[in-house]
């Protein structure tokens, strides 16, 4: 398979820089953006095969950030990551989801669910 | 009252039946005042027609046995005066057409006799007195010839009236009896007196026609109260009767109502044209309630039937009134209850999202850090203390998997109203529960023991409230026993279509009398502690999942709690 190339999207600078860094590590090439307007510009200029967007963000929040984002590229994969546990219960969560993990993240779990994303979707 | 309470008992408003907790006293009050009012509204009205009933039935006797004594008085007053009258006038005519010297003969004295007895009856003797007083001739069965009556009152009365009725006395002749003396004035100024002697047989026979009962009396008194003829409650012939005697008047007079001793009579008296006599004639009368009771039987039976049957029917009545309205009360602070519960809950749920949330992110941040330092020390065979390094990162990853795994307890607990169905392994979630509490249990030293059957299926159920049903359940178990007890939960499958969980604890255990009130709303042991709402919420969640609760327990060895939940609700 070839490189998987990722869009992180996360307003914890902190934590987005150094996930981007690991996955270099493990062969991903990762960008990240810290807000949903950052990540639709990020898009404009190159192509990802899977978004990774966290669930609470200030601003344009999570689901927000994903019809957007599926307005524009419907056919691209969307992982949510989220601070809620294994539950989202009461979310707002809209169509086009194919997977979510808890914070904090298990790496080699989101590589294998960004792979299995990019295989469902040809 | 002892009695009383024993037959109100099964009308009485539902406690909630432990002795130890106090009945609500506000229902009881609201149950008697509503029986006493009911009963005040429903018998007052029953009373005063039964008193007015009793008044009127009074008046109607009242006025019946003064209607018997008048009627008794003025017949009776008629027929004394007619025997009366017609004596004196048979006398009048006699000495009217008989001349004196005819009278003065025996033969002819013997003879208007004889005719006297036979045509009018009563007549004892005849005698013909001068105006000297001295009895010139005499007929009858006494030798009284030449008898003197100057200084009898009798004589002078005679002189002066003409005509004269004497009292009852007895006389030579040992026998009550009366006379009549009339007065004839002669052509040369002279006069002379004819003297009748009168049986009293003949008034006595009058009164005993009456026939009268038993309570009734009449008979004659004179005018210095003294008994003529014998009297039923007065006393014999000539004793004096103690009667005041009544004013005089021309007809029969009633006086309805007087006392005699402590007993009640209705009186009446008639004067005696031209006789010392005066008739009497009273009843006594029945005590009034005595009197009004016998002849409204049927009214007393239909009264005392109808205050029973009432008396039932306001009971039962109110009982079910106040048991209703109880009921909805309970309904209503429960529901008041289960929506503070669910709030509160739901508080704590948002609080612990909200809590847990703010940690994540960190946690993230340090998970994050950690991994890739221990990516660039793996990455690089050349970094000092490698192996060190890496035991170190893993220790940091280690610690915060287990903060994030209470992060995630916490998030996964919060009171869900509807059932949200998943799949659920019993074990796990018996772990995780006892392990929000395992500090306490451990403070006390609790052992907690899990007997957990090899394949139990996992079941589709509601996490949430499945959580808050076995918290509710080991927190008892853990205020139940002593520190150093032991808790026992065991799951096992009970058939191809339930599971159960078993709490058992070796706590104080239940008594009898609260074992069966347990699951009731309100029920509680703990005081102002409990709400008395855990277990009948815990109860209604299993019955929500088609499940059911049962328990046993013994005092002071234990208390056990099994849980069977369907495969699938």
């Amino acid at each position: 398979m070839d490189k998987i190339r990722t869009l992180l999207v996360d307003d914890e600078i902190e934590l987005i820089t150094t996930m981007v860094e690991r996955l270099e590590y493990r062969g991903v090439e990762a960008d990240f953006a810290v807000s949903g307007a950052d990540a639709l510009e990020k898009m404009k200029y190159a192509e990802f095969d899977v978004v990774v967007v966290d669930l609470k963000m200030p601003g344009m929040s999570g689901p927000d950030i994903i019809r957007a984002i599926l307005k524009n590229y419907p056919k691209i994969p969307i992982l949510l990551m989220t601070g809620q546990g294994m539950s989202l219960e009461g979310e707002d969560i809209p169509k086009g989801i194919v997977g979510y993990l808890p914070k904090p993240v298990n790496l080699e779990e989101l590589i294998t669910k960004m792979r299995e994303a990019i295989k469902a979707n040809g | 009252m002892v009695v009383i309470e024993k037959i109100t008992s099964p009308f009485r408003p539902q406690t909630s039946g432990d002795p130890n907790i106090a009945p609500p006293k506000r229902y009881r009050r609201l149950w008697r005042f509503t029986i006493i009012m009911t009963m005040m509204i429903t018998f007052i009205p029953l009373g005063v027609m039964t008193m007015v009933n009793y008044h009127h039935d009074q008046k109607a006797y009242d006025a019946e046995m003064s209607y018997m004594i008048s009627q008794i008085l003025s017949n009776t007053k008629r027929t004394l005066e007619f025997i009366m009258e017609e004596r004196m006038s048979a006398l009048a005519l006699i000495v009217r057409e008989k001349p004196f010297s005819e009278l003065a003969d025996d033969d002819c004295l013997t003879s208007t006799l004889r005719s006297l007895k036979q045509s009018f009856g009563g007549f004892v003797d005849l005698g013909l007195i001068d105006s000297n007083g001295n009895q010139l001739n005499y007929s009858g069965p006494y030798d009284l010839k030449g008898k003197n009556y100057k200084n009898q009152s009798w004589f002078h009365q005679v002189y002066l009236r003409g005509i004269y009725v004497s009292d009852v006395f007895m006389g030579y002749r040992n026998f009550p009896h009366f006379v009549i003396t009339i007065k004839y004035d002669k052509e040369d100024g002279d006069y002379f007196v004819l003297r009748a002697t009168i049986d009293m047989d003949l008034i006595n026979r009058q009164i005993y026609s009456l026939d009268l009962e038993e309570t009734t009396d009449a008979f004659i008194i004179n005018q210095n109260g003294v008994l003529q003829t014998a009297s039923k409650f007065y006393g014999g012939l000539l004793e004096e009767s103690g009667i005041d005697v009544p004013t005089h008047s021309r007809n029969s007079v009633v006086i309805s109502e007087s006392k005699r001793g402590n007993r009640r009579q209705t009186q009446g008296y008639a004067y005696i044209k031209d006789t010392p006599f005066i008739l009497m004639a009273s009843a006594y009368l029945q005590n009034p309630f005595q009197h009004w009771a016998s002849r409204r039987s049927e009214l007393l039976w239909f009264l005392g039937i109808t205050i029973v049957i009432l008396t039932i029917v306001i009971i039962y009545r109110s009982t079910y009134m106040v048991n209703r309205l109880r009921a909805s009360d309970e309904r209503h602070a429960k529901t008041l209850h289960n929506i503070e519960y669910t709030n509160k809950m739901a508080t704590i749920g948002r609080m612990a999202a909200s809590v847990a949330h703010e940690i994540n992110n960190p946690l993230a941040i340090i998970n994050e850090k950690a991994g890739l330092m221990k990516d660039m020390v793996s990455f690089s065979p050349d970094f000092p203390k490698r192996e060190k390094s890496l035991d170190l990162l893993t220790a940091i990853e280690n610690s915060v998997e287990r903060c994030s795994k209470v992060t995630h307890r916490l998030l996964g607990f919060s009171r869900r109203m509807d059932i949200r169905k998943e799949l659920i392994d019993l074990e796990n979630l018996m772990r995780e529960v006892v392990s929000f509490i395992g500090k306490e249990a451990e403070h006390r030293n609790i052992s907690v023991n899990y007997n957990i059957e090899i394949n139990v299926p996992s079941i589709d159920s509601d996490r949430g409230q499945l959580q808050q049903v076995f918290l509710n359940i080991v927190n008892n178990a853990i205020a139940a026993v002593k520190d150093g007890g032991r808790i026992d939960i065991s799951v096992r499958s009970e058939d191809h279509r339930s599971v159960s969980v078993s709490i058992a604890d070796d706590g104080s255990g239940i008594p009898k009398e609260n074992l069966k009130h347990i699951f009731e709303p309100f029920f509680s042991t703990k005081g102002e502690f409990g709400t008395g709402l855990g277990l009948s919420i815990t109860k209604e969640i299993i019955d929500k999942l088609g499940g059911r609760i049962e328990v046993v327990s013994e005092l002071n060895k234990g208390t056990c709690f099994t849980i069977t939940l369907p495969l699938r609700t």
